[in-house]
């Protein structure tokens, strides 16, 4: 492995402008028609901030309080406009603390290019002040990376990037820019990447294999869909709704699939997982014909894999290879981009209803409902629940608002009852489960949707570990409305400790601040809700606010979320109490 | 497909790039399997590199590891196969005494008997090569530490396959 070739064959010589690598960064991302980053500034990337100073008019900046808000800000930003989000950084500390924002894009699949500073190349392994080995830091948690040592190689390195965190299925890459490469001055030219030798982004879909599936779908008596956020990611909502519609499929979503249909569509049947509906979990193990759309069978989705929709025969519509076959073993995959592929196999399918096999679901429904549901949204007992919040939360929005969770019980509560009428409206931490994420989340939400209601629900716990990016939105004015839902615990932790730990809760329990004096602090609105009587009005006030709302409710402290596929447990064996 | 662990060689056909190793070998520390040996090289096509890694485990499980390794972006192709479909070869270095050259007569018969070649001789030292399967190298090595080995070493191992892997080919739809 001797020498670093960025090559991109599909170069052709454009006029050049001779100018320096820093100012070859922004124009990159000017040509790429970035509009918005999220940064942080400092030694090793300061001669791009020089840049951005003279490009402000092109290129809004957003100082965040702290790089890892960056990157949850660039993942809300991405995960709302379908665009790719970026980042910035210092070399060393700053490059670090991009980690966990780039391993949670990793894993849920956010087109995002994060680019770093760097010491001097003459300085590189030197252990010079605020160097690490960030390419290597960031190996198993980036789609790609690189380093740039030579201002000609940045155009190059950028396009490439850009090319590779959007297609195929999307993820964060990473370009590490020594500083001397950012003083160099070299002849500019830029031309976007279309193509990588090596990478196929998109794999070929086999006709056979959509024809395949189309027979076990038409031969299925009870057909069962559960898709994920690649339906989202591909854009392939309509065709997705079409196909289910036409063959009359009860169809349950992932965590980060949700919002890609209506809440209130007929065939969506809910979540699935370790806190998803009693109704999809169970008949999971019912099903004659499970069909994954653009979902990875995760093991909260799954649970123990060997009790795993064993007698069913499966689908996966799956654009990355690797995937099949990773978890659950399928009869037949249909490799390729989601929507092509529901197109394709819209005309090969059957119109039917499988009333029986829906009204399943239903009956199943009217169970949770009765002992979780109702206890949840219209409780009478005393406490606050989290449910009762999302639920104002849903007749003040009726559906219009985008969700920006963050991770934790709150967050299985807001993305069950969350009301979606529009996709991409479902911003959170899936597979990493990142704690802070939802706060900063929102803030890019916001600003690459301003004309959209986005509400952030947090826990105590989460909202703290980013709780200084409330700066953020005071600085930018996003019209952010910020909820926490306060029980005074690390409530996730907490229930498992009282289900699984014999009730000894081992450093989950908070004493927590004033919230509202520290929204306040940050000139925010902020309220405190602490009975129920005060709740209706006081959501009623933070939607109808053209600014920032901080509003907090004090919710029961050891409420449970139900139900509940307790870890290493069958779907089928999910409690409801 | 066998559920028995077993010896692979996997070829990784890659990009010529800085960080390849790392990302590739990332994939194999993340599942807990220990590599037995590899070794990068330039393979017969221009700008194209190869990668031999022996590793032991079940088919069901290097099926999934061959996935996670095309997965990256700068590989251009990954195959497994086990020893019937491979061709391999490591070599190995053992440096010895010269004087038992000239004063253990048993030494060299080995030498002869075993076809090791000799690299270099000087007043202090010779240098022995060996190339074949690994038992021959651990054979030799048994014979030689009888008489004092001052240092050895061995290479990965170094693989072609029967069939054919059409890379050529690949690219070639890659240009396209």
């Amino acid at each position: 492995m001797e020498t670093q070739t960025i090559k991109n064959k599909e170069t052709s010589k454009k006029a050049t402008e001779r100018i320096s690598g820093s100012e070859a960064i922004v124009r990159c991302l000017i040509e790429e028609d970035i509009k918005i980053i999220y940064g942080y500034p400092g030694g090793a990337i300061m001669p791009v901030y020089d840049e951005l100073y003279k490009y402000q008019d092109k290129i809004h900046h957003v100082l965040t309080r702290h790089e890892q808000g960056a990157t949850h800000s660039a993942q809300g930003f991405a995960r709302i406009s379908g665009k790719v989000g970026v980042a910035i950084a210092t070399s060393g500390p700053g490059a670090t603390n991009l980690i966990t924002g780039i391993a949670d894009a990793q894993i849920d699949s956010t087109p995002m290019v994060c680019i770093t500073g760097q010491v001097p190349s003459h300085l590189l392994g030197s252990d010079a002040f605020q160097e690490t080995d960030i390419v290597g830091i960031s190996t198993p948690v980036t789609k790609w990376n690189c380093q740039v040592t030579k201002a000609a190689d940045i155009p190059a390195a950028l396009a490439k990037a850009f090319y590779i965190a959007r297609s195929g299925r999307p993820g964060p890459v990473l370009v590490d820019i020594t500083k001397d490469a950012q003083f160099e001055e070299f002849d500019f030219s830029y031309e976007k990447c279309t193509k990588v030798r090596s990478y196929v982004p998109v794999p070929k879909t086999n006709v056979k294999s959509i024809e395949a599936a189309a027979k076990l779908i038409n031969e299925a008596k009870k057909p069962f869909v559960v898709w994920g956020q690649g339906v989202i990611l591909s854009e392939a909502e309509e065709a997705f709704k079409a196909v289910i519609e036409k063959a009359g499929i009860p169809s349950a979503w992932t965590i980060l699939g949700a919002s890609a249909i209506p809440t209130k569509h007929p065939l969506n049947v809910g979540m699935v997982g370790m806190h998803g509906n009693y109704a999809p979990n169970v008949l999971t193990n019912e099903c004659d014909v499970l069909i994954a759309i653009g979902m990875r069978f995760d093991d909260r989705v799954t649970g123990k894999l060997d009790e795993y929709a064993t007698q069913a025969k499966v689908i996966h519509f799956e654009i990355d290879p690797s995937e099949v076959d990773k978890n659950v073993k399928t009869d037949v995959a249909v490799l390729g981009d989601a929507k092509a592929s529901l197109e394709a196999i819209l005309p090969l399918i059957n119109e039917n209803s499988h009333t029986e096999w829906c009204q399943k679901f239903a009956d199943l429904y009217a169970i949770e409902y009765e002992k979780v549901i109702k206890n949840d949204i219209h409780p009478t007992k005393e406490g606050l629940t989290m449910g009762e919040v999302i639920n104002q939360i849903n007749i003040e929005s009726k559906g219009e608002a985008a969700i920006v969770s963050d991770v934790g019980q709150h967050q299985m509560i807001a993305c069950r009852y969350a009301e979606f009428n529009k996709t991409k409206s479902n911003i959170t931490s899936g597979g990493l489960g990142t704690m802070g994420f939802g706060l900063p989340a929102a803030i890019g939400a916001k600003m690459a949707a301003p004309d959209r209601e986005v509400v952030s629900i947090s826990g105590d716990g989460g909202y703290q570990m980013t709780i200084q990016e409330l700066g953020t939105i005071f600085q930018q004015k996003a019209a952010v409305k910020v909820v926490v839902l306060n029980n005074e615990f690390l409530g996730m932790v907490r229930q498992w400790q009282q289900l699984f730990f014999d009730k000894r809760y081992a450093s989950t329990e908070m004493t927590n601040p004033n919230f509202v004096a520290i929204a306040e602090g940050y000139y925010i609105k902020a309220k405190k809700v602490t009975k129920r009587e005060e709740l209706a009005a006081a959501v009623k006030e933070m939607m109808e606010s053209k600014e920032a709302y901080f509003l907090e409710v004090c919710v029961e402290k050891e409420g449970n979320v139900f139900p509940m596929v307790p870890s290493g447990a069958s779907v089928s064996d999910v409690r409801l109490e | 497909m066998s559920t028995e662990k077993q010896f692979f060689t996997i070829s990784v056909y890659t990009e010529n790039n800085i960080g390849l190793l790392n990302r590739i070998s990332a994939i194999f520390q993340r599942r807990h399997v220990n590599i037995e040996s590899l070794n990068t090289s330039p393979s017969e096509i221009e700008g194209v590199s190869k990668f031999t890694i022996v590793v032991s485990m079940t088919e069901v499980n290097i099926k999934k590891i061959i996935g996670q390794i095309e997965k990256q972006v700068e590989v251009i192709k990954a195959y497994y196969h086990n020893d019937d479909e491979t061709i391999y070869q490591i070599s190995g270095l053992f440096k010895i005494k010269s004087e038992l050259l000239f004063e253990e007569p048993q030494i060299q018969n080995i030498i002869k008997e075993s076809y090791a070649r000799i690299v270099t001789v000087n007043t202090n030292f010779f240098v022995l090569e060996k190339s074949g399967r690994k038992q021959e190298l651990v054979d030799l090595h048994e014979k030689l530490s009888v008489f004092g080995i001052m240092q050895y070493t061995r290479s990965g191992r170094i693989a072609v396959t029967k069939e054919e892997m059409k890379i050529s080919t690949l690219l070639e739809t890659y240009n396209n």
